[in-house]
């Protein structure tokens, strides 16, 4: 048989990731001459042998690469042959230039595990060990191309045998950049709440200890810093949620290992995939019977989000005693999460007993991921660690930074047919916050190398994220925020041409400068056309009604019911202020008219008695899901009306809620019955647009669709009546994954200009 | 003569009637009795400060005032607030045909009142009666001037980093008031209006610190409006206590119905002075010495930071953007 020669180019997230001892350890295998190297395009490979074990190698490559690797393309041309005698890694060219590519931060690897619990290994119990296969990435570069002078490593030389690790290609540590021990790494130590570092031998085991006592830490993890304390101790969880003023949102709990897990919580197949992968995000998941910890932690809920220790830091953190932590980002009501040592120094000493520290700089702060698996798929409530800043492709793309949402803010960059989604930011609510937003922003330009031409934004005057883009002296182009939810869903299930749009979301800024939230549209990925709305209801107060569902409440009362005196019975429920409320909404004073879903959540889960005052976004939606049965079938009528678009009335569900509440129906059928009503209208409205336009296609979006209940619902039902039905999976279903629309559809109008 | 007809406006002998049964009865001094067809002044000040301002507030009469005093003091306060000793005013009314003769007798009582309380001439006049419908009740314009103390300088672009600001009690009482009252909410309790004339407690501030960098009057837009505007025109940051502002309980609780922030509401009593920190005390409690700033109180101070921002210490914790009034509220959270 006759040697061939191979040129073979290998492009995506192929740098960085354990690529080059991959692909020697394999030619190797194989018994293949030749070379392989990193270029400024990607990896080459210069490959010599028989034809059908080079095909055999690539098939390997191309199927089994190293965990971390996302190969986008391979390409091969033949070569002249060159008799090498062996295989070898050889020096990256120097032309080397800037990668985009850059992985995201990695959970820690079963073998670095491993390593930290054998007592013989020379870095057992070491907090920092890493290896090419996981590690710190995205939070610690500073700047590109990869490697450690770039990183916030940069202040740690290697010792003898680190640096012997970091350069034997068949060492698992071959080119980690972050590579250290404890002789020469990052050091972890402990402080008092008045900054001073506590004489400790073991850090670890003193965490521990107090811990268990019920002391409150700080712990500077990956991406910034965590509040701490036992998850079995609910004195320690209501002091811990009373200095994050934090009353009642769901706490995220860490816990030793699967099996603990499962103590408390179901866990399937795919979760366990989720909760165990290279991310290790905090998984939604239902909590079993047998379940035991706290109600403290997930007040009203039948759900907890869990996750496993994601660096080794956390790993070391767990005992046979301690099996639960609450872990919590660092934040006071709404701020940003802390992550650099002298404002977390600042802003929580008066609050945690301890600190844990350590002095690995965070350069990108960063958030934990939440998923949630519904219909045994895959979705993203919130896109952070483990994911950004991981691009999705798109062609022909100019250079545009997409603003995003004001709430649970990212925002997108394009470049080199790449979109590059930000991190979770949180909500552009306080100027810490806007200013978080403002900075990251700057790093992300000055990392990939980005200047925008044009700015996309949403059509919200008051968002400080359109303020925000009004500042640059550049093109724009305003989006309306529903479209964007319906084309980031779009764009993630390749559609280009004409859907059925269901959005139904909390609040956005209409073109008729109403607050929408309850849409039926028919769109692509440049023009939508409104079809069809829940009938507008006056918001009392505006962000107040948001905030006081009652309000919510006596205004739908009030429309359904028509006039004062017919709302005898609704006074007795809400007393003298519901009086004074029909006062001020005939006033019109504040009152802007909504068709937004998540006010009708509001206004029915607080008739049914469930959410007196929202102190956490999506609450009374939450609340009432988690009450509700997807096993019952009645649902509460509701009115379709056609004028120039379809008016959805509820008002008559709304006395079918009263009445059932007078004759003292259970909550739950309540619940079940008024989302079984949005289900039902959901079909029928997409039934009449499908005769209408002869559309099969239907796209389900915006934050609503969070609620497992509907979405699983509305898309079996519509199913079940032929319908196509697209949902999200690599992007939240809430405004986190609307800066995606917003430059789809501004790249979209320019291109047709 | 219950009501006003448009021969009341027609120049004749009704008009002339209504201009001395009522004008003349309260405003009447040596000037305006001269009855010239424009006011002969004298005045001993080198500058002068001029400026106008329409009143068109509904309801005419309210808690704490009616649209006559609040002509009155409008203009005297954007004369007192530039550093002016207001002298004399002039008024137009734009009357509806069928309005009360008794409510305008009232209103015009007010004015001579408040003129007289705040020791401003009314010089000259003028009366236009409109067809019903065409006005609502009665408008009335006011113009005034001032003579500009000589050893002071206050001017909008004179606040600098250190400034201390100091208002001189609680904010949010006029808007609040007029709101209530006009939609009979029926959650109006004690709220009243601030409407007064600020020159005196003005004269009383200078007394003790001539140099006080800024002061303006916090009308329409409230505070909020106002500071950003000093802030734009001083090109400096300024940051707010939220736990030191001074709000009524009645106005907090109507606010917080309607869901308003009393930082955007209008005041009509109330000013906002920039003072350097050293002298900012010895004019607090001067202000504290006067019925109308009893309350006052510092508020914030101005920074060096970049960005012209005005932004404010929250009490849940954290910094909060006190942005320009954009003139709708629109919700922005989901
Ligand atoms: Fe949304
Ligand atoms: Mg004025
Ligand atoms: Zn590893
Ligand atoms: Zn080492």
């Amino acid at each position: 048989m006759t040697i061939k020669r191979y040129f073979i180019v290998v492009n995506g997230i192929v740098q960085g990731v354990g690529f080059r001892p991959f692909v020697y350890n394999l030619a190797n295998s194989f018994d293949l001459k030749g070379n392989v190297h990193n270029n400024s395009d990607g990896v080459h490979i210069d490959v010599e042998g028989h034809k059908e074990t080079i095909s055999k190698f690539l098939q390997r490559i191309e199927h089994n690469p190293p965990p971390l690797a996302r190969i986008e393309k391979i390409s091969i041309r033949e070569e002249i042959v060159k008799n090498y005698s062996f295989f070898e890694i050889i020096e990256s060219k120097k032309t080397f230039d800037i990668i985009t590519l850059i992985s995201p931060d990695i959970a820690i690897c079963k073998d670095c595990e491993e390593d930290i619990k054998s007592s013989t290994n020379r870095r057992s119990g070491y907090a920092f060990t890493n290896c090419t296969n996981c590690g710190p990435r995205f939070s610690i570069i500073k700047a590109l191309p990869y490697d450690r002078e770039k990183t916030t490593m940069n202040e740690f030389k290697m010792c003898k045998k680190c640096a012997r690790d970091y350069s034997d290609p068949t060492n698992r540590r071959f080119h980690a950049q972050p590579n250290a021990c404890q002789d020469c790494g990052p050091e972890l130590w402990v402080e008092d709440n008045e900054g001073n570092r506590l004489e400790i031998k073991n850090p670890i085991s003193f965490v521990q200890n107090k811990l268990a006592d019920g002391k409150i830490f700080a712990i500077k993890g990956l991406g910034g810093y965590n509040l701490v304390c036992d998850g079995g101790n609910e004195a320690a969880i209501q002091t811990l949620r009373a200095l994050k003023r934090r009353p009642f949102k769901p706490l995220a709990v860490m816990m030793k290992n699967v099996e603990t897990i499962k103590k408390h919580c179901k866990v399937t197949e795919l979760e366990e995939e989720l909760l165990t992968g290279i991310r290790m995000p905090i998984i939604i998941l239902d909590q079993k019977q047998t379940y035991d910890l706290p109600r403290v932690i997930a007040p009203n809920q039948k759900t907890l989000g869990v996750m496993l220790p994601y660096t080794p830091l956390h790993s070391l953190l767990f005992s046979d005693k301690l099996e639960t932590l609450i872990m919590t980002s660092a934040n006071v009501n709404g701020l940003p999460i802390e992550y650099t040592d002298s404002a977390a120094r600042k802003s929580l000493s008066g609050i945690v007993d301890y600190f844990l520290t350590h002095d690995r700089e965070i350069y990108m702060p960063i958030d934990d991921s939440v998923l949630r698996v519904v219909e045994e798929k895959q979705t993203i409530i919130r896109r952070a660690r483990g994911f950004a800043p991981e691009p999705f492709k798109a062609l022909n793309m100019r250079d545009i930074l997409a603003c995003g949402p004001t709430m649970k803010n990212t925002f997108c960059i394009s470049k080199d047919g790449f979109l590059f989604l930000s991190q979770f930011n949180g909500d552009l609510e306080n100027l810490e916050t806007f200013e978080h937003y403002k900075n990251n922003i700057e790093r992300y330009k000055e990392l990939f190398s980005f200047s925008p031409k044009v700015i996309a934004h949403d059509l919200h005057p008051e968002y400080l994220s359109t303020k925000y883009a009004l500042d640059y002296d550049l093109p724009k182009i305003a989006v309306q925020h529903h479209h964007a939810h319906i084309v980031s869903c779009m764009f993630e299930n390749d559609l280009e041409r004409k859907v059925i749009g269901v959005c139904f979301d909390g609040t956005g800024y209409g073109t008729d400068g109403k607050i929408w939230g309850g849409e039926f549209m028919v769109c692509d990925r440049k023009e939508f056309t409104r079809v069809g709305h829940l009938d507008y209801v006056k918001m009392p107060g505006g962000e107040k009604a948001i905030k006081e569902p009652w309000r919510m409440a006596v205004s739908y009362l009030y429309k359904a019911l028509g006039t004062r005196e017919d709302c005898g019975r609704l006074f007795e429920l809400y007393g003298e202020a519901a009086e004074k409320l029909t006062k001020f909404l005939d006033s019109n004073i504040n009152c802007p008219q909504t068709s937004s879903i998540g006010r009708l959540f509001d206004a029915v889960s607080h008739i049914i008695g469930i959410t007196d005052k929202v102190t956490y976004e999506g609450q009374a939606a939450i609340e009432l899901e988690a009450l509700s049965d997807i096993e019952i079938q009645e649902a509460y009528s509701y009115n379709i009306i056609k004028q120039d678009m379809y008016i959805i009335e509820l008002y008559k569900m709304i006395k079918e809620v009263i009445i059932d509440k007078f004759d003292g129906v259970s909550t739950k059928i309540m619940a079940s019955k008024f989302q079984n009503a949005i289900v039902n209208l959901s079909v029928s409205m997409c039934t009449y647009l499908r005769r209408d336009t002869g559309i099969n296609e239907v796209a389900l979006s915006g934050g609503v669709f969070q609620n497992p209940y509907l979405l699983k619902k509305i898309s079996q039902n519509l199913k079940k009546e032929g319908f196509e039905v697209y949902t999200h999976t690599h992007l939240p279903s809430n405004d986190s994954g609307l800066a995606i629309g917003q430059i789809i559809i501004a790249n979209s109008i320019i291109g047709n200009d | 003569m219950s009501a006003i007809t448009l021969s009341h406006g027609s120049g004749g002998t009704q008009t002339n009637q209504l201009i001395n049964d009522v004008f003349f009865k309260y405003f009447s001094n040596d000037i305006l009795n001269q009855m010239n067809d424009a006011a002969h002044l004298a005045i001993d000040f080198k500058k002068l400060a001029f400026t106008t301002d329409s009143f068109v507030v509904n309801p005419l009469f309210f808690k704490g005032g009616n649209i006559g005093k609040l002509a009155v003091c409008g203009t005297v306060n954007d004369l007192a607030v530039s550093g002016a000793k207001p002298l004399y005013l002039t008024c137009a009314f734009i009357i509806e045909e069928g309005f009360s003769m008794a409510d305008l007798e009232i209103i015009v009582k007010t004015m001579a009142e408040e003129a007289e309380n705040s020791g401003v001439k009314i010089v000259a006049g003028d009366t236009k009666v409109v067809e019903k419908g065409n006005v609502d009740g009665v408008y009335i314009n006011t113009s005034g001037i001032g003579g500009i103390y000589e050893d002071v300088n206050i001017n909008c672009a004179n606040a600098k980093p250190g400034d201390v600001i100091i208002v001189n009690g609680t904010i949010g009482d006029h808007g609040m008031t007029i709101i209530c009252e006009r939609n009979n909410f029926g959650f109006e309790g004690d709220l009243s209006s601030d409407c007064a004339s600020l020159n005196t407690l003005v004269d009383r501030m200078l007394e003790v610190y001539n140099g006080i960098h800024v002061i303006r009057d916090a009308t329409r837009g409230g505070v909020a409006s106002v500071l950003n505007e000093i802030s734009d025109s001083s090109n400096v940051s300024i940051v707010l206590e939220e736990n030191l502002l001074p709000i009524k309980e009645e106005v907090k609780g109507a606010a917080e119905m309607l869901g308003f922030d009393p930082l955007y509401i209008a005041n009509e009593g109330k000013l906002c002075a920039f003072v350097p920190e050293a002298q900012a005390q010895q004019v607090l409690l001067a202000m504290r010495t006067h019925p109308l700033g009893r309350n006052a109180a510092i508020i914030g101070r101005v920074t060096n930071e970049i960005g012209k921002k005005v932004y404010m210490n929250t009490i849940v914790g954290g910094k909060r953007l006190v942005d320009r009034p954009s003139g709708i509220l629109l919700p922005r959270i989901c």
